[in-house]
């Protein structure tokens, strides 16, 4: 496969790590009430989908770089190739 | 021995002649000449045998689908099983064996299966071989294997390389055949970076191998000249004797260059093959396609063939399986056979064509309306008997049947991403569908256009085409003149009255089979082809596929597209394994790393160990010491006497600066990190998410804004990844850098009473290092040997008092020599891995066996680490229940209640007077050394309410090696527990 | 019918027109007691032992495709119970009792062949490890053996122990593990399953399920409604899909595993080998075939084939094993959808529907489970509980922190 990196243009798979679930960006508060049942799910439950699949690539043969692919999970088409950390500062739970 | 089926003409060098030998013969052919097209023309055609029923066997084929003729090329080391003689290419000195027969070819004993084959029937031994249950392993599977294979591995070395590499084009084509070479030539001159790929050496498809005109010339001439022209270009790479094996994901196709095949030993510093990655924006596939055989009584002879192959091998080889041949078939091309074959002086005995209507000669005899009732001859053939249409039995002797049941469109790699053909009525074929692989078009014969002016205009168009929706204006090709004939085909698949009809015939799998399959309810394709084993030999059903799914679809009376199709999957052709590991052999499977004082290591003779990708020193042995241990006790006692040396580098160093740094290790480490003093050194325990240890290490704060953070050597790679996930993904506002140094700083470790003493005799003036200035846990950066920046920590992993000192890699291998130097006063030695974990485990410091990925803070006895009072990685998932229980594993010490015993580690731990099985299991050996401080045997373990069990003897039992005995259950802190030398 | 030596000498004699369909293709009825969602090895061999030794009736196995045409058909055929952890071997142990009668009890080949699995090792730390499995096995009444380098030798001559990048240093052998035909265990357990009584549907994908009040009713299929009492899924690689049907989210994530098959070549492994210093497993088939495997790609899919950087690795680790194997040739891969779960451990409970059951989360070692996972799942469909063997395999051990992680890597799928 083939991912085109926002900073360095397309690079071979190879060069990736993959983690998962681009979720993994969406941390739960660890002061709220359902703290523990929040992180059950955070850690554990999947959507899995077949079709489109928000996810977690590393360059770590390259910048660096954590990247949210969103990638068909049938056909391998990727649609968006975004840097996590832009996704994670407008959609994730940060501090 | 003469060529005596050698014919006028063709593709070959008469003026090159090679001499080779296929079993005890010797024989000649000619540059250009397969090892078949060799054979054939010194008259032999048996070649091989069948897989299971031993049947003799000749080429089907003249090209890379055979499925018969298969040899044992070259020997020795170099020694190539299952290779097909249609596509080996002949070299001066070529050696061959006939394989899968014993004792020889023309006298096989194992041919016995044929006679029993009416017991052989497809899945016959699923139903027997069950009884008494004890002779599977010990009788029937050993008469199997027996049988089992087709040729043999050297079972040496492969003695040859491989390499690897990555091209990049606008334009992969695939096949170059008559539209594939218009579509390079298209593409080519449009400017467009264009590789074209083939699997022959010779490129031009059935442009060699048939007797047309192309643009007023013969097609090969026409080929060559159009070969010619590319390699002139700049912009397109032609590749011969590469075969694409595999259409994968983003337009990356897998294609393997045989760069030596052609030759008995590779030149010097040249690859066997090669393996190239191409990454292509479009690919065109031009493979052509591959003609099929009618399924009749004895179809399997050596002799009987393609027909196609009949003329490849007259046309591009000037040879002939027989003087006599006879034409088998259903559509006009097997004609062309017959005329080719007449033109080169063959006799063509008989033209059998199964339609009433066949096209009449008056050049050769037509049998419109029959069909071959039976052939004959055993080791190859010499007669066939023709039922003719108004009845009656025609006999004719002949030496070759040539065979055509029309054509199937190479569609393979159209389906390597899921996509599956459609079957066309009209050309009685399954031709690509329109789910391709993306960037995927197909031109030529893999369409199903069988003209060779259709395949040139496709394959010109079919460029022009890709080319516009890549933005690159290409002209129109002037195309050749060419022929243009139609396809006229009368769909005819089997003889139904033939009893012993072979459909895959390396696997020997008979329409009878197939029937059977169909009674039996295996009538999914897929339960077909595993039950029957049709399709599954090395041609993967190529020469099979269609034929036995029209006898399914006739007998379950459905019709063919109905039945299915299997899924065609990479690779493309049977390729070495080899190619596939380029340089990836012996020592160079992995990268080697090595530490900064290797070179030092070795002149002292160190013996090295690898950790991950690293070697590091294991032990160093002194004259006299015979035996690991002597050299590991040597090195413990005198570092804790006076002073020790160890290369530490491998383990892994992130530098973590920034306003926001320790905020970010507040959030990685499970203990507290906001509140560290510039000048001090943390331990810290990370945690997974999942509440689990990751890794353990020590953060060192040299600034406000700046700390160095270790790892374990083991999980280096994975905590810079997860860090750098923290900071993108989980604190993206956080102002915080960092970068793995782990190469670029050497580290040593310096421990013993003494090193406090050594390590003065290097530092610059004014490095104060007493106790007071520089405590237990602080770290600072300074300056050593006369202003070379060093960084300086003192903590230790011996539990003795220690530091460890960091310098800019380069200078590592000196600065081991220096402190070694200063040190001679004390004695200092230097200490290997043994060492190191011998005093760890006197010391109870947990390593990679104790961080197994399954242990917790609390089982390590860091419970309280855990801060509740903050937000870190892990914190949260590490209170659930089942990670929190009361007899959870906890971190103990084991000492054998004999001194003479050992404590191995992985032996498991059970309390005294309980029966030895798994419910009883109290926890587990983790580390495992002889302290020759203690004297004795010691070990940490995992032990279930461990902590509140200590001076209990427990029974420590490992059955696998013979280990049962008693030890007490102590503090995993033998040595120094109140840990007076660390401060001293 | 039975099968034996002598009727199928019978049939030779006889034109082999005795032999009847192996299962029938009956059109589905209005409804079950127990209709299974798959027909795999799993799901054939739940409604077998539902029937033979629960002695349920009125049960059927829908398939959406052919039976046995997902992983069962798609594997590396190894059979196995050397495994760790206490939640995990007294299941892979039952396991193995019954692959060594399973022709018996199923009058089907399925050529269980008990030639030893070998797991090389490298490293003092991995011996350390192994010793620690070897006695597991051994405490939860499995046979296991550790090996020195030259005992390794003896049986695998051409392993590259003189140029070898990661010493061997020996290995762990389980001499009952080994191999069985994959095709033959999926047809064997649908043959005697059809003689039950139980219905096999093929060509039958569930597109729903009817709960009404929390209760099971029955499935939606591309063959209309079926109504059941119970719902058993075990649809591996596709359990997050069919799962979704009734609303649930599992720790699951589907991943293609490729395995790969050489040209068939006379008898050079006798058993089967893994490497330690990477993942790579390697045995010989029965036809001379080298059939191994390595890793997942890593990434999630649904498609079922994978890319070349992993082909690539897998098979520089059998050459860096074996190097005589440069020459031997690559026939076919092939790839399939893993259902691999958040410990690496599969999944074998009710869950919070009644009536409805789940059975998944295999990764790429549900093969060797097929019996043990059959009959501990129709224990669970019969009885409402957990069999003996299976009681850690829970839905919720995720919630309890009570994972079976075998491996030591958290909960990441595609590191098991």
């Amino acid at each position: 496969m083939i991912i085109n990196h926002p900073l360095l243009g397309p690079r071979d798979s190879s060069e990736f790590v993959y983690l998962g679930d681009a979720s993994l960006l969406n941390r739960p508060d660890w002061q709220a009430d359902d703290a523990l049942e929040q992180f059950i799910d955070y850690g554990h439950t999947r959507d899995n989908p077949a079709g489109l699949h928000r996810e977690l690539w590393y360059h770590e043969q390259g910048d660096r770089s954590w990247l949210v692919v969103t990638r068909n999970t049938v056909t391998h088409e990727i649609t968006s190739v975004e840097l996590a950390r832009d996704v994670a500062r407008t959609e994730g739970r940060f501090e | 021995m003469t060529q005596k089926n050698r014919l006028d003409g063709g593709l070959i060098d008469r003026s090159e002649t090679f001499s080779f030998r296929f079993d005890s013969q010797y024989y000649k052919g000619h540059k250009g000449d397969t090892l078949a097209s060799a054979l054939l023309a010194n008259g032999v055609r048996l070649m091989g045998r069948s897989f299971k029923y031993h049947r003799p066997r000749g080429p089907m084929t003249a090209g890379s689908e055979e499925p018969n003729a298969i040899v044992e090329l070259r020997e020795g080391t170099r020694k190539e099983p299952n290779t097909r003689a249609t596509t080996a290419e002949l070299y001066d000195g070529l050696r061959a064996n006939s394989q899968n027969r014993w004792p020889s070819l023309k006298f096989d004993a194992m041919q016995v299966n044929d006679l029993l084959s009416n017991f052989f029937a497809a899945g016959f031994y699923y139903k027997t071989f069950m009884w008494p249950a004890a002779f599977w392993e010990k009788v029937y599977e050993p008469i199997i294997r027996r049988a089992a294979g087709l040729g043999s591995l050297s079972t040496q070395d492969d003695p040859d390389g491989y390499d690897k590499g990555f091209l990049h084009c606008d334009l992969l084509i695939i096949g170059g055949g008559p539209a594939g070479l218009a579509a390079a030539l298209t593409a080519g001159e449009g400017g467009a970076r264009v590789i074209l790929c083939d699997e022959d050496f010779l490129i031009g498809g059935r442009l060699n191998l048939e007797t047309y005109a192309v643009g007023g010339m013969e097609g090969a001439a026409w080929a060559a000249e159009t070969v010619a022209r590319l390699q002139a270009m700049p912009n397109v790479r032609v590749m011969p004797r590469t075969t694409v094996i595999g259409a994968f994901d983003h337009g990356i196709y897998g294609a393997v260059e045989r760069v030596s095949d052609h030759l008995a030993v590779p030149e010097d510093g040249k690859p066997r093959q090669i393996l190239w990655r191409i990454t292509s924006k479009r690919a065109l596939l031009c493979a052509g396609a591959t003609e099929r055989p009618i399924v009749f009584e004895n179809n399997d002879r050596p002799g009987i063939m393609q027909a196609s192959a009949v003329r490849a091998y007259a046309n591009r080889w000037a040879t002939t399986p027989a003087q006599q041949v006879a034409i088998f078939t259903n559509n006009d091309d097997g004609h062309r056979t017959a005329s080719d074959l007449l033109a080169k002086g063959v006799e063509v005995v008989s033209v059998i064509d199964t339609r009433a209507d066949a096209p009449t000669s008056s050049d050769y005899d037509v049998v419109a309306g029959g069909v071959i009732d039976q052939t004959w001859g055993r080791l190859g053939l010499t007669r066939i008997e023709v039922k003719m249409p108004k009845g009656g039995i025609r006999r004719i002797k002949c030496g070759a049947l040539g065979v055509s049941g029309g054509w199937n469109p190479n569609v393979h790699l159209t389906c390597h991403q899921g996509g599956r053909p459609v079957w066309n009525e009209a050309l009685a074929a399954f031709v690509p569908s329109g789910t391709l692989p993306p960037g995927m078009t197909v031109a030529g014969a893999a369409t199903g256009v069988f003209s060779t002016h259709s395949a040139l205009q496709s394959g010109a168009e079919g460029a022009k085409a890709i080319l516009a929706d890549l933005g690159i204006k290409a002209s129109a090709l002037a195309l050749p003149g060419a022929e243009d004939t139609p396809v006229r085909i009368t769909q005819f698949w089997h003889v139904k009255t033939a009893k012993r009809a072979w459909v895959d015939q390396q696997n020997d799998v008979t329409a009878k089979d197939i029937k059977l399959a169909h009674q039996e309810n295996y009538v999914s394709v897929e339960h077909l082809k595993r039950y029957t084993t049709l399709g599954m030999a090395t041609d993967q059903g190529k020469t099979s596929n269609i034929a036995g799914l029209a006898i399914m679809a006739e007998v379950a009376g459905k019709a063919i597209p109905e039945v299915g199709t299997t899924m065609f999957r990479p690779p493309y052709t049977p390729t070495a394994m080899g190619v596939f590991a380029g340089r990836a052999w012996g020592m160079d499977t992995k990268p080697t790393r090595l530490t900064p004082s290797h070179t030092w290591a070795e002149e002292q003779g160190a013996v090295f160990t690898e950790a991950g990708l690293w070697l590091r020193a294991q032990w160093y042995p002194k004259p006299g010491e015979t035996h690991w241990r002597q050299s590991c006790d040597r090195e413990v006692i005198q570092t804790r006497k006076s002073v020790g040396i160890c290369d530490v580098t491998s383990l892994g160093k992130i530098d973590v600066q920034g306003t926001d740094a320790a905020a970010f290790l507040n959030k990685v480490y499970c203990n507290g990190f906001a509140k560290l003093p510039v000048g001090k050194v943390r331990y810290g325990l990370m945690l997974r998410e999942d509440g689990i240890v990751m890794d353990d290490g020590t953060a060192a704060r040299l600034a406000e804004d700046h700390f160095v953070v270790t790892t374990t050597t083991a999980k280096a790679v994975q905590v810079y990844r997860h860090l750098e996930f923290v900071r993108q993904c989980l604190c993206p506002n956080m102002d915080v850098q960092m970068i793995s140094t782990t190469d670029a700083w050497a580290q040593f470790a310096i421990a013993g009473p003494n090193s406090r003493k050594l390590l003065e005799k290097v530092v610059d003036d004014g490095v104060d290092l007493s106790n007071e200035a520089f405590p237990f846990m602080a770290c600072g950066e300074i300056t050593i040997c006369g202003g070379l920046s060093a960084r300086l920590f003192r903590i230790s992993f011996s539990g003795e008092l220690a530091y460890e000192i960091a310098v800019p890699t380069r200078y590592g291998d000196a600065l081991v020599r220096r402190l070694m130097q200063a040190g001679e006063e004390y004695e200092v030695v230097p200490y290997g891995l043994e060492a190191l974990n011998v005093m760890r485990i006197e010391k109870g410091h947990a390593t990679a066996n104790e961080l197994n990925g399954t242990t917790t803070a609390l089982n390590l006895g860091m419970g309280k680490m855990v801060s509740k009072a903050k937000d870190s990685i892990g914190s949260k998932l590490s209170e659930r229940t089942g990670l929190n229980e009361a007899d959870a594993l906890k971190l103990v010490g084991l000492k054998p209640v004999n001194p003479d015993h050992k404590v191995p580690a992985g032996a498991h731990l059970m309390t005294k007077g309980t029966e030895v099985i798994a419910t009883n299991d109290q926890g587990y050996v983790t580390s495992a050394c002889y302290s020759p401080n203690l004297g004795c045997h010691i070990a940490l373990g995992f032990l279930k309410s461990g902590d509140t069990r200590i001076g209990e003897i427990i029974r420590l039992v490992s059955p696998l090696t013979g280990v049962d005995h008693d030890a007490e259950v102590v503090s995993p802190h033998f040595v120094d527990p109140e840990g007076d030398r660390l401060r001293a | 019918m039975r099968y034996s030596g002598f009727r199928v000498i019978k049939e030779a004699l006889t034109g082999h027109r005795g032999w009847g369909p192996a299962w029938r293709d009956p059109e589905p009825k209005a409804e079950y007691d127990y209709v299974i969602i798959g027909g795999g090895g799993h799901g054939l061999a739940t409604a077998y032992y539902l029937a033979k030794e629960y002695k349920q009736s009125r049960i059927a196995v829908l398939e959406k495709g052919w039976i046995g045409g997902g992983n069962v058909g798609r594997n590396t055929t190894i059979v196995r119970s050397n495994y760790l952890l206490d939640g995990n071997e007294p299941f892979y142990e039952f396991s193995l009792k019954l692959w060594e009668g399973l022709e018996q009890e199923l009058n089907y080949n399925a050529m269980m062949s008990q030639r030893g699995i070998i797991n090389l090792m490298h490293s003092d730390a991995q011996r350390d490890a192994y010793i620690r499995r070897g006695n597991a096995m051994i405490l939860n009444g499995a046979d296991a053996q550790l090996l020195d380098q030259k005992q390794v030798l003896e049986k695998y001559p051409f392993l590259n122990v003189k140029n070898a990048r990661f010493p061997v240093m020996g290995g762990l052998l389980q001499a009952r593990a080994g191999t069985a035909r994959h095709d033959a265990v999926a047809w064997g357990y649908a043959r005697a399953a059809d003689q039950c009584g139980v219905d096999i549907i093929q060509n039958c994908e569930v597109t729903g399920f009817k709960i009404e009040g929390g209760k099971i009713r029955g499935v939606e299929t591309s063959r209309g409604f079926i109504g059941a009492k119970k719902v058993g899924s075990c649809v591996a690689g596709s359990s997050s899909k069919v799962m979704a049907f009734a609303g649930m989210r599992l720790p699951i994530e589907s991943h293609v595993l490729q395995a790969f098959v050489s040209e068939g070549l006379k008898p050079v492994l006798p058993g089967v080998i893994t490497f330690g210093a990477g993942h790579f497993y390697c045995s010989q088939s029965d036809k001379g075939g080298l059939v191994f495997g390595g890793n997942i790609d890593g990434y999630n899919t649904y498609a079922s084939r994978g890319n070349l950087p992993m082909v690539e690795d897998v098979m520089e680790e059998a050459i860096a094993m074996f190097p005589m194997l440069g020459r031997a040739r690559l026939l076919r891969s092939w790839g399939g959808i893993m259902d691999m779960s958040m410990d690496g451990t599969p999944i074998i409970d009710k869950t919070h529907i009644d009536g409805l059951y789940f059975n998944g989360g295999w990764c790429y070692g549900g093969f060797k489970a097929t019996p043990a996972s059959g009959m501990v799942y129709a224990h669970l469909l019969a009885t409402d509980a957990p069999h003996d063997t299976a009681t850690a395999f829970k839905l919720d051990r995720f919630h309890t922190g009570h994972m079976i992680d075998e491996k030591g890597v958290g909960n990441q799928p595609n590191l098991h």
